[in-house]
């Protein structure tokens, strides 16, 4: 279309939105040949086969526009012209020097600030009211959603799409009226009303303010998704007063518009965003000064994830050491030295503890009195940790093999090659070892070392895997979790992180929580691969979540430790440790440990 | 000894790590036998998907809107041999002028756009596994199927309920108030999918009752169906095959005519699949056949 020139005055020059009934065009106007004047042409097709229908089309847009030139609102672009070329209408409108809303919100990464939203709330009501005070009749708006409201270069919400393009469209039985997901319960029975208009506002903040779109859920969801349990951020009085616009009966919501803006305008007092004093409003819930239990310093940063066993806990740090300490209260008991860092979680089997280093050595140790039993050279540094099954240690090293150790020998019944190092933890299910590596390549290697299956990742593994009965789980730095079925590698699905990932999910119910470089905790459903929230700290989560009991807990590099309520992401508390966290967190009897790269291992109430 | 009973019956391996010893010691319950009796399928060494289908006009329409597809194959795998199995039930929306153009577009484009992903794999000896995952193939699929009817058929809808299995992994595609199900031997039954209607919303928002729900007006209305909207967002899901057990899929001329303890019981009574899908279609013709009935049953043996 660009270069066409419609009725000798209006010049195509772009696509700018394309819609049910047609597209929308930028063009200048030719009437005004020594300026640039802009305008928007909005073309709508008119398809009814039957003329008598088409003809009764074209008069009832043609009502329409003419009503519409006779409105006068900022937030309402102004009519210029309208005009049918054969079976097309064509509308002419200001051009909104803007973005619509629905492109905000689907560019912005994270959530729109409160303030933001509530000053377009505000506008939104502003206009609402004049359109429902119209007289001799009341004009409905009726198709309130992100697309059709632009905010434009002022930052100020321009109402376009005036639901004209309705006439257009002959009454589909056995499908639902109107735009799903914004509208209210009544609409669908075909009444349009002063207040169907206020649940769409509603329904239009919520997306909004939660990046969930409510054409994609199930319709009159919202009181089962109140906007604070997917951002936080969000205050209890904004919430209440959506909840309201968004009740399933009219008469509990609000009367009027003019009554919806008064209640925002509360919401802006309360908060302190009338007077723009505050540029953000976060009021998160600080952990009440949290004390740690105790504390005890190493003697360098502490990567890894610890292991408890009989009152005693055990961790390595990049001191070299792997350290005994009483789990009740913090005493050293004693300390082993290898002859480099220790980041891998210790296994412990039969009295002993196996752990890797980057001394190249798989060590075992005796928990009781930290002696060393015997030592595994491989011929790479060790990240991964060992998985005890099948009478053997399965571990991965840096040299590119999968080792499986012997316990009651100490030497290696079987290496497995891999295309890289491996760092990620073996992970054994139904007969199977299953190991990534750092070229993307993935294996499922049976107990005489033989290979299963692979699969190929488009980056790195470094995540370990977690599984159940059907499924297996590991992420990638390609940014992406992983969904395969344990037995032939085929993948179910694959979940798209914001950024890479080499943090190890985990499991419970139907979820599966996992972190990325992105700062977010994400917990995905493990059916349908859909999020169900994510929670977002201020750096990179490389460490595994943990769950115990109803609670989340997870470490981020931001050094801080969270505690979120599993199905919702709700911040229960954090602990701020003063270096990063790049472990995962272990809980056992009602309390957590974690270590930090602030050479420090903590333990907290749960 | 019993174990092995059942790890023959059922071709299971045994397996290390089953932690549910306290179930298997109990003596059998009477389900339990008939079950087994019901269950007296041969063994295979192999896997082994089979499936058989019905479909009728019913008593009261003219037109045929549904459409029906059932294909079972086998798949090579980078780890030998597996079972491949498409399902696919569409029902045209009533009163539109294409209803049967659109749920035979829908299948079409379902099955050609999954069909196209594993042709190399079921006609070729294709190895290492895909980028792709099953939801990725079923989500483009029913995508493709919706560009494919508001291009052919404009105006018109359709439902679709689609179940692609792969070794034991059903993958289900699913919009509209066509059901799947899962039907066990012990007589119970789980709809496996939720309908897109607004008579099923307003139920589980408890703003009618079920009683209220069966005369409710607007009972035909759908808020998602292929063909229709802007934004088409499928339930997409993986769940594993029920073992012993039998997948169903339906359009609602079965499951809104005939109670669910009766399709159980002609599903599980019957001597062979075929047996049950017709026993299936009669049981819904002999209630008054209001509409098409479309039914397909699969099973996953050994
Ligand atoms: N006056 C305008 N100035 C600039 N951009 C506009 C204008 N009107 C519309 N647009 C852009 O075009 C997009 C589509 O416009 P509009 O909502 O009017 O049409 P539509 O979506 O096709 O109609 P419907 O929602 O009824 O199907 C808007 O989201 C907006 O981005
Ligand atoms: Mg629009």
């Amino acid at each position: 279309m660009a270069g066409v020139t419609l009725v000798n005055r209006y010049s195509i020059q772009d696509v700018i939105g394309v819609g049910g009934m047609g597209s929308v065009y930028r063009a200048r106007d030719m009437h005004f040949p020594n300026v640039t004047k802009l305008v928007a042409v909005k073309e709508m097709i008119n398809s009814a086969p039957d003329p008598l229908v088409r003809q009764t089309i074209v008069q009832n847009f043609e009502r329409e526009a003419n009503l519409l030139a006779t409105l006068n609102h900022p937030s309402i672009p102004r009519i210029n012209d309208y005009f049918s070329l054969d079976s097309r209408s064509y509308l002419v409108l200001d051009f909104v020097h803007g973005k619509d809303m629905e492109a905000i919100i689907s560019d912005t990464n994270g959530f729109l600030p409160e303030e933001q939203v509530l000053g377009w709330a505000v506008e939104l009501c502003d206009v609402l009211e004049y359109l429902h005070r119209h007289k001799p009749d009341p004009i409905i708006f009726r198709d309130m959603k992100p697309s059709n409201v632009m905010i434009n270069s002022n930052g100020d919400i321009v109402l376009v799409d005036f639901g004209i393009a309705k006439t257009f469209q002959t009454g589909i039985k056995g499908t639902m009226i109107g735009t799903e997901g914004y509208s209210p319960p009544e609409q669908y029975r075909g009444e349009a009303t002063p207040s169907a208009d206020i649940y769409a506002l509603g329904a239009t903040i919520h997306h909004a303010l939660t990046r969930r779109d409510p054409r994609l859920e199930p319709p009159f969801s919202f009181a089962e998704r109140p906007l604070r349990r997917i951002n936080t951020a969000v205050s209890t009085e904004l919430e209440a007063v959506v909840a309201r616009a968004l009740e399933y009966n009219p008469e509990s919501r609000f009367p009027t518009a003019a009554d919806m803006k008064q209640a925002l305008l509360g919401v802006a007092k309360k908060t302190g965003a009338l007077g723009r004093m505050k540029t953000q409003t976060t009021p998160i819930t600080q952990a009440g000064g949290i004390k740690p239990l105790w504390a005890f310093k190493c003697e360098d940063e502490v990567r890894g994830t610890p292991t408890i066993h009989q009152g005693a806990l055990y961790i390595g740090s990049y001191d070299n050491n792997l350290y005994a300490l009483n789990a009740a209260d913090g005493k050293f008991q004693w300390k082993y030295p290898a002859d480099g860092g220790i980041v891998s979680r210790p296994a412990l089997y039969d009295g002993n503890i196996y752990f890797g280093s980057e001394d190249k050595r798989l060590h075992v140790v005796s928990a009781r009195s930290g002696k060393v039993v015997w030592t595994y050279y491989t011929e790479g540094p060790i990240r991964s940790s060992p998985r005890i099954a099948e009478g053997h240690a399965f571990i991965g090293s840096d040299d590119g093999y999968l080792h499986a150790v012997n316990l009651n020998s100490g030497r290696a019944s079987w290496r497995f090659e891999a295309a890289d190092a491996v760092r990620s933890t073996p992970f054994v299910m139904n007969d199977l070892v299953y190991i990534g590596c750092e070229t993307g390549d993935y294996y499922a290697v049976d107990y005489r070392g033989e290979l299963k299956w692979r699969f190929h990742a488009k980056r790195a593994i470094t995540s370990s895997t977690v599984g159940s009965a059907n499924t297996i789980y590991f992420t990638s730095v390609d940014a992406t979790l992983y969904a395969l079925d344990p037995k032939n590698g085929w993948p179910l699905w694959r979940f798209r992180l914001g950024k890479p990932s080499i943090s190890t999910p985990c499991i419970i119910d139907d979820f599966v929580f996992v972190g990325a470089a992105d700062g977010f905790i994400y917990a995905v459903d493990a059916r349908n691969s859909k999020e169900v929230w994510r929670y977002r700290t201020e750096h990179q989560v490389n460490g595994s979540p943990v769950i115990y009991k109803d609670s989340l807990y997870c470490g981020s590099v931001d050094g801080n430790l969270y505690c979120l309520e599993y199905r919702t992401g709700r911040l229960r508390w954090k602990f701020a440790t003063q270096g990063a966290i790049t472990g995962s967190p272990l809980v056992y009897d009602d309390i957590v440990y974690v270590g930090s790269t602030d050479h420090q291992v903590y333990a907290l109430l749960a | 000894m019993l174990k092995k009973f059942f790890d023959w019956l059922f071709g299971r391996k045994p397996s290390p790590e089953k932690t549910q010893d306290v179930t298997q010691t109990a003596p059998l319950t009477e389900e339990q036998i008939q079950a087994i009796v019901n269950n007296q399928n041969p063994h295979f060494d192999l896997q082994q998907l089979i499936a058989s289908c019905g479909q009728s006009v019913g008593k009261q329409r003219e037109l045929n809107e549904d459409s029906l597809l059932a294909l079972t194959a086998t798949m090579a795998g980078n780890s030998g041999n597996l079972p491949f199995g498409l399902y696919i039930v569409a029902d045209g929306m009533g009163g539109h002028q294409f209803g049967e153009v659109a749920s035979n577009a829908a299948i079409r484009a379902v099955a050609g756009h999954i069909l196209k992903k594993f042709h190399p794999y079921l006609f070729q000896v294709k190895t290492d596994t895909m980028d792709e995952s099953f939801q990725e193939i079923m989500l483009e699929a029913v995508r493709d199927a919706q560009r494919i009817i508001q291009r052919e058929a404009p105006g018109s809808g359709t439902t679709l309920t689609a179940a692609l299995v792969i070794g034991q992994q059903v993958t289900v595609a699913h919009v509209g108030d066509s059901r799947a199900y899962f039907v066990f031997p012990d007589g119970r039954i789980d709809p496996i999918t939720r309908d897109h209607s607004l008579v099923k919303r307003l139920e589980e928002l408890g703003h009618i009752t079920p009683e209220e729900a069966v005369n409710y007006p607007h009972r035909n209305v759908l808020y998602r169906a292929l063909g229709q909207g802007e934004l088409l967002d499928p339930d997409i899901f993986t769940i594993a095959f029920p073992q012993p057990g039998y997948l169903m899929i339906c359009s609602d001329g079965l499951w809104g005519v005939v109670a669910e303890q009766d399709i159980v019981r002609s599903v599980v009574d019957a001597p062979s699949l075929q047996r049950a899908c017709q026993n299936l279609v009669s049981a819904a013709n002999a209630a008054g056949g209001p509409d098409n009935i479309s039914v397909i049953l699969a099973q996953l043996i050994g």
